[in-house]
């Protein structure tokens, strides 16, 4: 049977462990060497990048996420052996780990890091499909004569490099599709590489919880409940028809997904809709001064993910959450594309000014969408504001300056609010 | 009330207070019209809370009174009788409803209470005179198409009407629109009596209203002006506006002053020549590259994913060479103000506004930021 050392990446023939190297990390799977959907999903990915730059910090529970209010972005599984999650609220991470470090996320840090990733991805084959900064699909499929090897021993050289080159760990999952390949990387984390066959996909999926589905989410499973639909073999007694009937479109994929079919391509080229970022305040405030420091940074950093990906857009939105939860939305649309964070927080600004409403909120975000490639952004300036000819020059030459000397190498009074 | 009245007149009449009801309404009387008849005549009064048209019409009225019936409806109806037909209104109090009647079309429309619509209250005016409605519709048609729909400055929504210092000594009656893009100042002959308007920012909306109201030559429209409110005024028509309550930006540091480079192009050839290199342009961008050299005028688009074109013209142009870029959009709207001489274009750089007008005509100038190619 096919076997894979992923330490010293021997092809092996069904040994338990490498002959070569000794390793126990010998991946064995009879249709290992045919299968090319993979889904790469980094570990811990934030808090990685976090351990990885600060050493220190290697045997300590790390949280990222911001503030007292906000919530767990990312764990590392230090604080998940804890019980921390991500998406659980910051206070109760800390009532189960009270001694975890908490870290704000650094973006930058975790783009730059993402871009190293993608860049060795890129070298595997031109379908890549980013999800977000730290997982994406890959199709290999006809790649194999290029590099001279099957597509697990590429992506098991993928991991490697990372953990070599880079310092970061990620789990590899490896299927017939999209949907497989997401469920396998999710298996046997961290630094996992689960295969899911053809041969054993009805039998893998039969008891398993149909929540596994990418998109059905704590109100999707209800309305499923609620028909009796729990597991995959819950949903194989259900004909076609009567699943679209029931859930429409979703109903159609559901069908399929029980199958274990998934029609979808690894696409390079789906677009990302939008851009934005959002903070919960450590107390709500309806300071006037606070919100536009607030606004700045936000705007910075929407900015900066825009630039970072060489994209820019049409329309900024503004977010804000009321001490009641109440949601506030705000969106215009701009004549000219743009990337640049003058722009974003001026014209935020101004939705923000036209509100009616003082708060106090407790959540304050950003928005950048209908996007576009920056070739096509900030061409023309405004007749009525001479200044952001200037502003936009400043900002470039800031960005030019934090790239040489760190993000903290310059900042804008405004951001210290 | 009853009355009878021509179809062609009552269209008229009701297709400009229909214009002025808004399509998405939440409250009901403001879809319709208020229908007014006393002595041999008949008004038809429409508003959307910010523009108030009147436009009365002569009719055989058979009984005074009056009623409120839904604007849209009553327009469809009269469209669709046949030319000629004479058409009786008559509003049955008991039931509430209009009874419309022409040949043998019998329509019965619901009513709301004629109490009930929103009549603008009359203020005061500080100025008052009257202009030829060519001169108005030169310059309202010539800025319009600057105007802004950015909500965020919403000082930007309208043309700003006020009376300037000519560029060639005395004084003017100027509309200026700009979105930050472009600008447009028009400039006219002040009239009598206008010397002490203040300068307000009439809404798009109204201008569009106001469009109808200017298309006979000879007609003479009676305007006046408050700080709040504009109307405009025919023997039949009668608009009411409120102005935009905001502050127009000082536009004329936007209008360059020390452009020196000269192009001076037959308007509409360079106005064709555009729209068809434009062609091949990105949908969104629309960028136009012109090239100008020694009489040499080459415009260009190069766009990654659909393709390339080029175009020469032969142009008076004596200054350094130059590389400078546009929305082609915009340099159409501008081309097509020009009716009468060569189109002049006075540049700078390739990153400072633009200036264009007419000949040496002062009276219309046109301002278009460039975008980078």
């Amino acid at each position: 049977m096919p076997a894979l050392c992923r330490d010293c990446l021997s092809m092996l023939n069904n040994q338990r462990r490498c002959p070569d190297c000794g390793s126990p990390r010998v991946k064995v799977h009879p249709e290992l060497f045919d299968l090319t959907i993979a889904h790469m999903d980094c570990d811990a990915f934030y808090a990685s990048v976090e351990k990885r730059d600060n050493p220190e910090l290697a045997d300590k529970p790390v949280i990222i996420g911001g503030g007292r209010r906000g919530v767990v972005s990312t764990a590392c599984y230090v604080a998940r052996i804890r019980g921390v999650r991500s998406a659980m609220p910051m206070f109760k991470a800390l009532a189960l780990c009270p001694d975890a470090v908490v870290i704000k996320p650094r973006m930058s840090a975790y783009a730059e890091a993402s871009k190293q990733i993608r860049a060795m991805m890129d070298e595997l084959t031109p379908v890549v499909e980013p999800l977000s900064l730290d997982e994406a699909f890959m199709d290999l499929g006809g790649t194999a004569r290029l590099h001279g090897a099957p597509p697990a021993l590429m992506l098991a050289r993928l991991v490697k490099r990372m953990k070599d080159e880079l310092g970061l760990t990620g789990s590899i999952g490896l299927s017939h599709n999209k949907f497989l390949a997401k469920v396998a990387s999710d298996l046997d984390k961290p630094r996992g590489f689960s295969v899911i066959g053809k041969t054993e996909t009805a039998e893998f999926l039969h008891d398993r919880p149909v929540r596994l589905i990418w998109g059905i989410g704590p109100a999707g499973q209800e309305s499923l409940e609620k028909a009796g639909i729990r597991t995959f073999a819950d949903l194989l007694r259900w004909d076609q028809e009567a699943l679209t009937a029931r859930f429409g479109s979703m109903g159609y994929r559901l069908w399929h997904l029980a199958r274990g079919q998934d029609k979808r391509r690894v696409s390079a080229h789906d677009p990302i809709k939008s851009i934005s970022n959002e903070t919960t305040f450590f107390e709500d405030t309806a300071n006037p001064d606070v919100l536009d420091g607030h606004l700045w940074r936000m705007a910075e950093k929407v900015s900066g993910r825009a630039k970072a990906r060489g994209l820019a857009g049409r329309v900024v939105t503004l977010k804000l959450k009321q001490s009641n939860h109440k949601l506030l939305t705000r969106r215009i649309s701009l004549r000219d594309a743009t990337q640049m964070a003058d722009t974003i927080y001026r014209q935020a600004r101004a939705l923000f000014d036209q509100l009616g409403d003082h708060g106090p909120y407790r959540l304050l975000g950003c928005g950048l969408s209908d996007l576009c490639s920056e070739d096509e952004a900030d061409k023309s300036g405004d007749l009525l504001d001479p200044g952001a000819t200037q502003r936009s020059g400043a900002e470039r030459a800031t960005d030019d300056i934090r790239r040489r000397f760190g993000s903290d190498a310059i900042v804008k009074g405004r951001a210290l609010r | 009330m009853k009355i009878s009245i021509e179809r062609g007149t009552l269209l008229k009449a009701v297709a400009q207070a229909q214009s002025v009801v808004e399509r998405r309404n939440t409250i009901p009387i403001l879809a319709n019209v208020l229908i007014e008849a006393e002595g041999d005549s008949v008004q038809f009064r429409a508003t959307d809370l910010d523009i108030e048209v009147v436009d009365s019409a002569p009719a055989q009225v058979e009984r005074a009174g009056a009623t409120t019936v839904a604007a849209t409806t009553l327009h469809e109806i009269v469209r669709k009788l046949p030319d000629g037909a004479l058409v009786t209104l008559t509003a049955d109090s008991a039931t509430g409803r209009l009874t419309v009647e022409a040949g043998r079309s019998n329509f019965s429309l619901a009513t709301l209470p004629k109490e009930d619509f929103p009549v603008m209250a009359s203020s005061e005016y500080q100025s008052n005179f009257t202009a030829n409605a060519a001169v108005l519709r030169r310059l309202f048609d010539k800025s319009k198409f600057a105007i802004s729909t950015e909500e965020t400055r919403y000082y930007l929504n309208g043309v700003y009407m006020h009376v300037a210092d000519s560029p060639e000594g005395g004084k003017v009656l100027r509309c200026v629109a700009t979105d930050g893009h472009r600008l447009a100042r028009i400039d006219s002959e002040l009239p009598a009596g206008a010397e002490d308007m203040p300068g307000v920012i009439v809404p798009r909306k109204t201008v569009g209203e106001l469009r109808k109201l200017v298309d006979d030559d000879e007609m003479d429209i009676a305007v006046s002006v408050s700080e709040t409110k504009v109307r405009f005024a025919t023997p039949e028509i009668t608009l009411t506006s409120k102005v935009i309550d905001g502050t127009f930006p000082d536009y004329t540091r936007v209008i360059p002053q020390g452009n020196n480079r000269r192009l001076e192009v037959d308007a509409s050839e360079f106005a064709q020549a555009v729209d068809r290199v434009a062609t091949v342009s990105s949908e969104r961008s629309r960028a136009v590259k012109l090239q100008l050299d020694e009489d040499k005028l080459v415009l260009s688009v190069n766009a990654p994913d659909s393709g390339a074109a080029e175009e020469e013209l032969a142009v008076a142009y004596g200054d350094e060479r130059l590389e400078i870029g546009f929305n082609a959009k915009y340099l159409l709207e501008i081309a097509s103000q020009v009716d009468r001489e060569n189109a002049v274009f006075m540049f700078n750089s390739a990153g400072d506004p633009t200036l264009m007008r007419e000949g040496n005509d002062q009276s219309a100038v046109y301002v278009v930021m460039p975008m980078r190619v």
